[in-house]
């Protein structure tokens, strides 16, 4: 057959060769799994993340559902006829007991603080993020002079003594509301965050798969969007898992302290804070339920931050 | 699956004397979340004193465990390894004896070099402190005469000025002087065999000829025997006596490397050294192993090489071949093909024959004279 | 059979070259202290000639650090280049805008060395060979998946494969992948950089062996990379020998491998293992390592390892004067002051001392 005739047979010759020298005949080794789906396989064999991530599936539950069977409105509930100063024991009634003074259910104090905490732990967590993402993403792709700008912000931010103007800011601007506290630890809570992803971005920025995505004219909005950042999600999934159980401790401490939310809405810290002088008269249960909240959420949180640590590396596929 | 034995348990005869290392029947297995990888399954060859043997495979042969197998680094589990696996070294069992008594031997009788030298080497210790430490430990020697050891065996394999060196770190080096000094190191309780994982893999073309004529050169001095792993069969060619290829976790091939190298006989080594892009083969097409290797969880079920085989027929899909001797009696070779067997004698010499076709040429030559 | 893969002869081309390098430099600042200032400079590339002819196979070997994966891609503007022209097909690729210089990707393309970071691992094969596509305009969907497909079946993969993800395949099968997507844009010339080199022996005939058929069948000219010489001398046409950032020596492969007139060459040439173990041969060892980029050394960028500079003595001219490339045939270039000394008997002689001071080792 000469090489000028080269008829629709010989061109079905010369792909099914190069076909079979790829090798294209085999099954390709492993079933097709994505991402996505081989890090829940190595997420699933992770015990204890699993328990972690089986707490908090139940606390969100009961966050969401709780305080709609046990509603809790400081103004609205009557105050009881008698005050008492001691509290009640856990009894079949009021399961975690009752506090002193006004004589609430501490059950439906940890459930409705939990709606609170959850709450500003997640948000707070997700607008640190998004701020930290964004800024280290830009300090991390464009580089040079705005790369050093934004990362002394950064050292800057950092070396403050961040409690401190946690507690001033939200004295400052002192309404107590849910919504200041979330957004002052958003605002303060990003910078670990811009770090991690300025040198995610640096190292990606000069990976081989970027530089042929340059080569073939990619321009840089699709790079960001498309090659870099979904290689950058994991590491920050694990961190933000971790800010999380940060923020939800740093409000319990802050509000514990008086500068948070306000007292009269129930959150975690809310609750120890106000339980703090009865703590003599023995009243054990009040301050020790959301204690054991607090515990329990920030060790499920850390768990799933393990979990996800394992099941993300890229680096082992088992 | 860990059914290990204990150190008392009875193993076969102890090999003879001037057989170094004698690794019988191993099996090393990894379980993994996909299921149980075969990574070597069922190796044995031996080295004789001072020999020189090396193991060629691609990645995914089990070249590298073998070696680790035998110096018994892998972990325990994800590996697994075969309750009937020995390995004899120096007239001793070690695959089974307790792992205090395999610490002795390791790095003093048995030292093994690294492809990658610098994340071999400790980042915070001096060379110096590190030869020394070894030294200290297997040869129970003072501090002074450790330091001289390892500047003795610094000199030895060719760093200049080696009382200088001592006090440098393995970042302060060059990839070339850090597999230099993985070599010292690995000299400096004189062993009876060197173990080398793909010494010269990371290593520019002008040091890997240096690092190459260095371990001859040292391996001719100390009389010690070498197991080289490699996948490059112009280093075996050049550096060893005894070839044993591997492929999927089995021997496919073994023998003196004259033979094997000149007159192979699995027709994966055939494959393999007619795909080499040589000089003769200029202006045709590189003849080819079709496919890829296959997946460790989905082995052929006979012969594992039958999918890629150009010579395969209905046989090798249905009995997988055993590594039997090839050539005359008395003759040391072993391959594993059933072209060797009594049922491919009709299609031998063919595939033969093709085989110094392919190595003359690649086959496009043939039909388009250049 | 189709596609016989005769390669056109070493073309001493009549037309004009496809790609004309001239004076291409690239220096890297190091930058150091507190004030980030500039303490020092890596000369990856100082100064390159040469010329690809349309059609041919020009191949840069060289050991790591000698500049050889710079000099591709700072052809290819992937790094900017510090100084010096590159025309391609006559226009000058130095001074095209961005978007000039995006539809003139179309024509000149790259192949990466390592199989597994080439490939964006959260990217699907359809998008990681369509985007180069999509950024050069072709928005529809459908006629973009089907020139992805053509493209996979053209490197030897099925079409079905274009949902997968990079971590599905083997890496002779990733490779294949990064052809597809350099060859999906049809372009003219292509960077193929280390494109063997982390491959098995077998997947690298195979991957050898689909370079030679797409360049008969698209008509392609290649820039190859490689430290590998014995690859090099089945693949090229013609190749350049480059060190620490220079050009050694210019010529044809057989120019080079029967008659390499530079002793870095000869050095090259000797060390490649080869595996007949009848051939065993003594080597020419080099001394010592490659000297740093950073700090080259001055006059020859060989001189501090030359064995024949050693042999005559240590002339000072190698130390002082940079030795220009020479003519010294229509297609053979070579950079050494004393290339008329590189003999058969030369190089017998080096080899020779050296193997007594083994032996006195050997025998200490």
């Amino acid at each position: 057959m000469s090489d000028t005739e080269t008829t629709q047979a010989a061109i079905d010759a010369e792909r099914i060769r190069r076909a079979e020298e790829a090798g294209e005949d085999y099954e390709i080794g492993l079933v097709s799994l994505s991402q996505w789906q081989l890090a829940w396989r190595k997420f699933r064999g992770h015990r204890l993340a699993l328990i972690g991530l089986a707490m908090i599936g139940a606390l969100v539950l009961i966050a969401v559902v709780g305080p709609i069977f046990l509603p809790y409105d400081f103004a609205t509930i009557p105050i009881p006829d008698k005050i008492v100063y001691q509290g009640r024991p856990p009894s079949l009634d009021h399961l975690f007991g009752e506090t002193g003074g006004l004589q609430r259910d501490v059950l439906r104090l940890v459930v409705n603080g939990a709606r609170t905490s959850l709450f500003i732990g997640f948000s707070s967590m997700f607008i640190g993020v998004i701020i930290g993402t964004i800024v280290g993403a830009v300090a991390g792709y464009v580089g040079g002079f705005l790369d050093n700008v934004l990362m002394r912000i950064v050292d800057v931010m950092l070396s403050l003594p961040l409690l401190f103007v946690i507690l001033v800011a939200s004295r400052f601007f002192g309404n107590g509301s849910v919504l200041l506290i979330v957004i002052i630890f958003g605002l303060f809570g990003w910078m670990g965050v811009s770090r991690l992803v300025r040198s995610q971005f640096l190292s990606i920025r000069e990976s081989e798969f970027v530089e042929a995505a340059r080569a073939v004219g990619v321009r840089d909005r699709r790079i960001i969007f498309r090659h870099i950042l979904p290689n950058a999600i994991s590491p920050i999934v694990v961190v933000a898992s971790l800010i999380v159980a940060g923020n939800i401790i740093g409000e319990a401490f802050v509000s514990f302290l008086g500068f948070g939310v306000n007292p009269t809405t129930p959150t975690w810290g809310n609750i120890l804070s106000n339980a703090l002088t009865f703590i003599p008269l023995g009243n054990w249960w009040w301050p020790m339920f959301p204690g054991v909240a607090i515990i329990v959420t920030v060790l499920a949180v850390n768990f799933i931050g393990d979990g996800l640590r394992d099941a993300l590396d890229p680096r082992s596929r088992a | 699956m860990t059914e290990l034995l204990s150190a008392e348990a009875p193993f076969g005869t102890p090999p003879p004397r001037e057989t170094l290392l004698d690794v019988r029947n191993m099996k090393t297995h990894f379980k993994v979340l996909d299921g149980i990888v075969p990574a070597v399954d069922g190796v044995s060859f031996s080295i004789g004193r001072g020999q020189t043997l090396a193991i060629v495979g691609e990645s995914g042969s089990g070249k590298s465990v073998t070696a680790l197998t035998i110096m018994r680094l892998l972990d325990i589990p994800p590996a697994i390894i075969g309750a009937d696996s020995e390995v004899w070294f120096d007239g001793k069992e070690i695959l089974h004896m307790p792992i205090d008594q395999m610490r002795k031997i390791r790095g003093k009788d048995v030292a093994m070099i690294f492809q990658e030298p610098l994340t071999s080497l400790n980042p915070v210790l001096s060379i110096g402190e590190q030869i020394a430490e070894q030294v200290r430990l297997h040869l129970k020697v003072g501090n002074r005469e450790a330091r001289d050891r390892s500047i003795e065996s610094l000199r030895t394999v060719g760093i200049p000025s080696p009382e200088k060196r001592i006090q440098q770190y393995p970042h302060e080096m060059s990839g070339g002087m850090r597999q230099r000094v993985m070599i010292a190191m690995a000299l400096s309780c004189e062993p009876k065999l060197l173990i080398a994982d793909e010494p010269t893999t990371a290593l520019d073309v002008t040091i890997q000829a240096q690092i190459l004529e260095l371990l001859k050169v040292i391996q001719q001095k100390t009389g010690s025997a070498l197991l080289l792993i490699t996948h490059d069969l112009g280093v075996v060619a050049e550096m060893v006596d005894h070839v044993v290829v591997m492929y999927a976790g089995q021997i496919v091939e073994q023998g003196s490397v004259n033979d094997v190298m000149i007159e192979p006989r699995a027709p994966y080594t055939m494959g393999l050294l007619e795909s080499i892009p040589t000089a003769e083969k200029r202006g045709a097409r590189l003849s080819v192993i079709k496919g890829v290797v296959p997946s460790p969880f989905h082995l052929p079920p006979a012969c594992r090489f039958e999918p890629r085989c150009p010579y395969a027929w209905d046989l090798c899909r249905e009995v997988a071949p055993e590594l039997s001797r090839v050539g005359g009696s008395g003759s040391d070779r072993l391959a594993r093909c059933h072209l060797h067997g009594p049922e491919g004698e009709s299609r031998r010499a063919a595939a033969l024959e093709n085989h110094v076709g392919a190595m003359r040429a690649g086959r496009g030559l043939k039909e388009n004279p250049a | 059979m189709t596609a016989p893969t005769t390669p056109t002869p070493a073309a001493t081309a009549v037309a004009a070259p496809l790609l004309e390098v001239r004076g291409l430099k690239k220096y890297f600042p190091i930058h150091g202290g507190i004030f980030k200032r500039q303490v020092a400079t890596v000369y990856a590339v100082d100064g390159v000639d040469f010329d690809v002819n349309p059609g041919e196979i020009f191949s840069l070997v060289g050991e790591s650090g000698c500049g050889k994966t710079t000099l591709g891609r700072s052809i290819l503007r992937l790094t900017e280049p510090t100084a010096g022209a590159v025309k391609f097909a006559g226009e000058d690729v130095i001074a095209m805008a961005p978007d000039e210089l995006r539809a003139a990707r179309r024509q000149m393309q790259i192949i990466f060395q390592d199989p597994f970071g080439s490939l964006n691992p959260r990217m699907p094969i359809s998008d990681i060979i369509g985007e180069g596509l999509l950024a050069q305009g072709l928005d529809d969907r459908k006629a973009r998946d089907k020139k992805v497909e053509d493209a996979l079946e053209t490197v030897g993969l099925r079409r079905e494969y274009t949902r997968r993800y990079p971590h599905e395949f083997s890496g002779g099968q990733r490779q294949r992948i990064g052809v597809a997507r350099a060859l999906a844009l049809d372009p003219k010339f292509i960077v193929c950089d280390e494109p063997v080199s982390a491959l098995d022996v077998s997947i690298q005939s195979q991957v050898l062996n689909l370079l030679l058929d797409l360049r008969h069948d698209f008509n392609l000219t290649y820039l190859f990379i490689s430290h590998n010489l014995s690859v090099i001398q089945y693949f090229s046409d013609r190749v350049g020998v480059m060190y620490l950032g220079k050009i050694m020596e210019v010529g044809t492969v057989e120019d080079l491998y029967r008659d390499a007139k530079h002793p870095y060459t000869v050095a090259l040439l000797s060390a490649i293992p080869n595996p007949d173990p009848r051939r065993r041969k003594k080597r020419l060892v080099l001394r010592g390592d490659v000297p740093s980029p950073v700090a080259p050394p001055p006059g020859c960028r060989f001189s501090t390892r030359c064995w024949l500079r050693e042999q005559l003595g240590n002339p000072e001219r190698c130390s002082t004067e940079v030795p220009e490339l020479k003519v010294l045939s229509p297609s053979h270039q070579v950079a050494c002051h004393f290339d008329d000394k590189v003999t058969s008997s030369a190089v017998a002689e080096t080899v020779a001392a050296q193997s007594a001071v083994e032996t006195a080792v050997a025998s200490a």
